[in-house]
């Protein structure tokens, strides 16, 4: 057993502070089109027509039944297989993206359903329109339930961002890997790896927090 | 579709799809027994306990499982433990999932109505018989399907054990995609296991959700 050295870390302080730096660009980047994709989704299943809802359907359950990660082999090998080449980087985004958006959507969905029928009524006799009442009766109350989910699946995204390391995006994993591939310490980078997830973890915990007060507030 | 080159590689993927279910099943049980000792932990009455129990939930959801695993099987090594990857699979998805089962385990004892504690304690049972006859079989009604929802979470987790090299499912995909240059089909076959498994597990869970409902099932 050799001891644990963790002045092998600061040489590389620059190399892992970036990949972290990867890590919320990714986790940002891919949080936007799962917020976009679910509301899409959401959307589409419950006012699209059959022909728009049953893809929408088989493609949720597509990606709800099957690991995240063979869903990201699936996009950056396969998609060149039909002749389009995408960036790792963008292949990690599309990925995460469209697998949380699965999710978000079944949140959106269920928060709208929960919406009490008698609001839309209340807002269409009122004169409202159809979209009006939708955009400014039903959303504004939907959103209160919806915030808490959509942020667990949120801290989720970010702690699955780093599956994305397979595909050689150079987030936080594969810099931790590469300064191993230097000095042989896996032990030590891939905790201090942990401890930036677990910070960047804290961190977006508390900004969920704080987005939770104010819509709770509106009530 | 290269339906040829399917039903070629099919047996290896059978074969894979044993070992992801090999893998899934020892860390459910190693990951039920954490639970169990977790939430234990979180509603003991000594706070040094609380505490310990708190530090695991936290650090194991709070961190990727794949780091988890990286710092078991790669890491391990450096602290004197040396495991194949079969090992360093079920302990570190077993320990990631304990975390989140603590919590479905605890939330589940904490559901069961305060008054029944109070009324077997009035009618003088003692603590311990309390937890065991009066809460514990209501609450085991209550966790079945948060519990179910972490085991098929579990078994979609199991493809990260490809990282560290152990042969299941998403690794034997990646193996026949760098040789065979067909994602779409490798990707087919495989998902179409996984599914299979959850499928299975899914009616499990079902079953147990009705043969324990209170009311017969609905």
């Amino acid at each position: 057993m050799e001891g644990l050295d963790f002045s092998v870390v600061p040489p590389y302080a620059d190399l892992i502070l970036t990949g972290a730096l990867w890590t919320a660009v990714l986790t940002i980047s891919a949080a936007a089109v799962s917020f976009a994709g679910g509301i899409g989704f959401a959307v589409a299943t419950m006012y699209g027509p059959w022909f728009v809802r049953l893809p929408v359907r088989g493609f949720a359950w597509l990606f709800m039944g099957t690991p995240l990660l063979l869903q990201l082999f699936l996009i950056y090998f396969g998609l060149v297989q039909i002749g389009i080449d995408v960036p790792a980087l963008v292949a990690g985004i599309i990925g995460l993206g469209l697998h949380f958006a699965v999710y978000n959507a079944d949140v959106i969905r269920a928060g709208i359903t929960a919406v009490d029928p008698g609001q839309n009524e209340g807002a269409r006799s009122l004169g409202l329109s159809r979209y009006q009442s939708f955009r400014h009766v039903i959303v504004p109350q939907a959103v209160r339930s919806v915030v808490p989910p959509i942020g667990n699946n949120l801290i989720a995204l970010l702690k699955e961002s780093a599956l994305v390391s397979v595909i050689g995006v150079a987030e936080l994993v594969h810099a931790a890997q590469l300064a191993i591939s230097e000095t042989f310490r896996p032990f030590e980078f891939y905790i201090v790896a942990a401890a930036l997830y677990y910070v960047l973890n804290l961190m977006l915990e508390a900004g969920l927090r704080l987005i939770e007060k104010r819509v709770e507030a509106t009530r | 579709m290269d339906v040829d080159l399917m039903i070629r590689v099919f047996p290896f993927f059978a074969e894979a799809a044993w070992t992801t279910v090999q893998i899934s099943v020892l860390a459910l049980v190693l990951g039920l027994a954490m639970g169990a000792c977790g939430a234990a932990a979180r509603l003991s009455r000594v706070a040094v306990i609380r505490f310990v129990g708190a530090a695991y939930v936290s650090l194991f959801r709070g961190t990727p499982c794949l780091i988890q695993l990286f710092v078991l099987y790669f890491g391990g090594p450096q602290i004197g433990i040396e495991l194949d990857p079969f090992a360093a699979g079920v302990i570190g998805l077993g320990i990631n999932i304990g975390a989140y089962m603590t919590e479905s385990i605890r939330g589940a004892i904490l559901a069961v109505d305060r008054g029944q504690t109070e009324a077997a304690r009035s009618l003088g049972i003692g603590r311990g018989q309390t937890m065991v006859r009066v809460i514990l079989p209501q609450a085991a009604r209550l966790m079945i399907r948060p519990l179910g929802v972490n085991t098929i979470a579990l078994i979609k987790g199991s493809a990260l054990v490809s990282a560290i090299s152990l042969v299941e499912l998403t690794y034997t995909a990646q193996r026949y995609i760098g040789s065979t240059y067909k994602p779409f089909e490798m990707f087919a076959i495989a998902a179409l296991f996984y599914m299979v498994v959850i499928w299975v597990a899914l009616q499990a869970i079902g079953w147990l959700d009705r043969r324990f409902a209170i009311d017969g099932g609905r």
